[in-house]
């Protein structure tokens, strides 16, 4: 049994936990730190059965998590004092909106940069106000600058001078060259409130951020965390409200993200034991290259299946644009090298 | 991994997997003395790896990993394997330990009393401490010092220590020539050879101190005393911690502490000597 199984069967409950040796222990604790869920696995495991040591790591990521979310959510609301004079409305998105929402997949949950959606009809004077409340530049190469700004769903990356804390200002949640066009819109317009007061998606657009993220838009890198967001996210919005996958559908529909959504409901299933409704209980043989793709990983946190990766990541370039311009981004990316 | 040890350091438990025999084997003379639990779950994992399959026996680079990568780390030659074990042992602790505040600083203890020596490398806090450990303190590490946010006491993390180009010749003139490790010549940080802490040093490694002394040395020009300020003492030790803004306010409480009970100086000494008596000096005052 490898770690990274072991893992995903300590999420599932499909392992006890007072059951593992000290040898699995460590496997799985570098497995889950190499996929940014350490703490996450601290949390579902609070009141399990555990050797003494691994009980203190465990104590450790849980109180550092929570400062984590505390420095991820004051840095939202620097992000608000700094947009909202000017009247620029965002929505959280990811990790700090899971934490402004409290909901069940932040516990624990690591939490990198700050992700807020604008209008795309916002997103220059987003950026001049950042740019005057201290945020700067990451990038200051000019290729990828107009790269981001002809073809991604987002600025080029800023950072804060004092903070040191980075923040992405999208106006879609999928590149604008991909071969999906969620309605962005939509996103912004139909945004829910938190008792907190920051902008979130609703519902069933978080579901589908989640699964496009995962599925429609990387290499899968991280692909077990962003997994486990979407098992919590659908598995506590359908405890809520009995209509929710059927809504989840029509929404994803309109996104044109359907596939993504399903497959991450399939995985879910397949990985930590989600229990889906009956339209979406199916089997895809495709599936079977994303489930390797997620436990690509040895005892050592190491990558493994190099050809798989490979793979995945050339589809993800595949997926974001159109055969020439990825054949010019492709040979001027190379030049510099 | 093809060869793998663990470690225990202070409170850390080590996983050190590596593609070569050579730094796991000198890993294991260099801490052979010290206390082995084989039955506990490493809390860190450290991975000595050849970036190409052949570059296991091509010309031999030694690249770093772990639980947390930083992504353009050089690789060593595997000469240097030891070097690499320890800088990863080190990167691990650095970027993941949340128990405690990580200073970078050296450490001695005497009377279940601390002084902290923080500064650059290079302002002779590590020989410093290795000298002072030869004598009648306890040496509690030569890299981090450990603060307890709840209690406010210091903790060794006592890994062998580091001495670098001339300390090399002065310890070993000092010291049984088994306790020091192979000389790493003309590494990234000059010469290089570990000497293993005494034994009681190593046995007494979980035993807390409480802090009495922060020191900033300096090596190098006519010997001063010059009395720090809290501020001052405070804003160091935050650019010398590697976890304080992770910890938030828990740290920030923990600092405030230990910079408002404990007197800091700053030092400056021409040779060891001198080092040592101005240490004594102000322990003397200090815990007066």
């Amino acid at each position: 049994m490898s770690a990274v199984q072991t893992l995903v069967d300590l999420f599932a409950g499909r392992r006890d936990a007072a059951t593992l040796a000290t040898g699995e222990w460590e496997g799985v604790i570098g497995v889950a730190r190499t996929e940014a869920m350490l703490a996450t696995l601290s949390h579902r495991l609070e009141a399990a059965d555990l050797p003494p040591t691994v009980a203190l790591l465990f104590a450790d990521q849980r109180a550092a998590a929570q400062v984590a979310q505390d420095q991820a959510l004051w840095e939202a609301e620097m992000a608000r004092r700094a947009l909202a004079p000017e009247g620029i409305e965002f929505v959280l998105l990811k990790g700090t909106a899971y934490a402004a929402a409290g909901l069940s997949c932040s516990a624990g949950r690591q939490i990198g940069d700050l992700d807020i959606l604008v209008l795309a009809s916002d997103i220059r004077r987003a950026e001049n106000e950042l740019l005057e409340a201290g945020w700067e530049w990451v990038k200051s190469d000019p290729y990828d600058d107009h790269y981001y700004r002809e073809h991604m769903h987002e600025l080029p990356p800023l950072i804060h001078k004092a903070r040191d804390r980075m923040i992405d200002v999208h106006h879609t949640i999928l590149p604008r060259t991909h071969r999906i066009t969620p309605d962005a819109l939509s996103l912004v317009s139909d945004a829910v409130t938190t008792a907190g007061g920051f902008a979130i998606l609703n519902p069933e657009d978080m579901a589908c951020h989640c699964a496009a993220h995962m599925l429609a838009d990387g290499d899968l890198q991280g692909g077990l965390r962003n997994l486990w967001d979407f098992h919590c996210l659908t598995r506590d919005f359908a405890a809520a409200d009995a209509g929710f996958w059927g809504k989840l559908d029509a929404r994803a529909d309109l996104h044109g993200l359907r596939a993504p959504v399903h497959r991450a409901a399939r995985l879910a299933r397949d990985l930590y034991a989600a229990e889906l409704p009956s339209g979406w209980d199916r089997q895809e043989s495709g599936d079977i290259w994303y489930r390797r793709r997620l436990f690509a990983r040895d005892d050592w946190g190491r990558p493994t299946n190099f050809a798989l990766q490979q793979a995945f990541y050339i589809r993800s370039h595949w997926l974001r644009m159109p055969p020439q311009m990825l054949a010019r981004h492709l040979w001027t990316k190379w030049r510099k090298r | 991994m093809r060869y793998s040890t663990r470690i225990a350091v202070g409170p850390v438990q080590f996983r050190v997997g590596s593609d070569w025999r050579e730094p796991v084997a000198a890993l294991e003379k260099l801490y052979a003395g010290y206390p082995q639990d084989d039955t506990r779950p490493a809390d860190a994992t450290v991975r000595l790896f050849a970036a190409r399959p052949w570059r296991r026996w091509l010309r031999p680079s030694v690249h770093i990993g772990g639980d947390f990568v930083v992504p353009d780390a050089l690789p060593l030659p595997l000469s240097m394997g030891l070097l690499a074990a320890e800088m990863g042992m080190n990167l691990q602790v650095a970027l993941g330990w949340r128990r405690h505040m990580l200073l970078h600083a050296s450490a001695v203890a005497r009377g279940g009393r601390a002084v902290i020596m923080s500064g650059e490398s290079g302002s002779g806090k590590s020989t410093l401490a290795a000298l002072l450990g030869e004598g009648d303190w306890r040496l509690m590490g030569d890299e981090f010092t450990l603060l307890d946010p709840a209690s406010g006491d210091a903790l060794a993390f006592p890994r062998a220590v580091s001495l670098k180009n001339e300390a090399i010749a002065e310890m070993a003139t000092r010291v049984d020539a088994a306790r020091l490790g192979p000389l790493l010549a003309g590494t990234p940080k000059g010469d290089i050879r570990h000497l293993i802490p005494r034994p009681d040093a190593i046995a007494a490694m979980h035993e807390p101190a409480r802090p009495a002394l922060i020191l900033f040395p300096r090596f190098g020009g006519e010997a001063a005393i010059e009395p720090m300020g809290e501020g001052e003492a405070f804003v160091r030790l935050t650019e010398a911690s590697t976890n304080y803004i992770a910890l938030g306010e828990p740290g920030f409480a923990a600092l405030t502490r230990l910079v408002r009970e404990t007197p800091a100086f700053g030092i400056a000494y021409p040779d060891s000597a001198t080092g040592m008596a101005l240490v004594e000096q102000l322990w003397a005052e200090a815990v007066r």
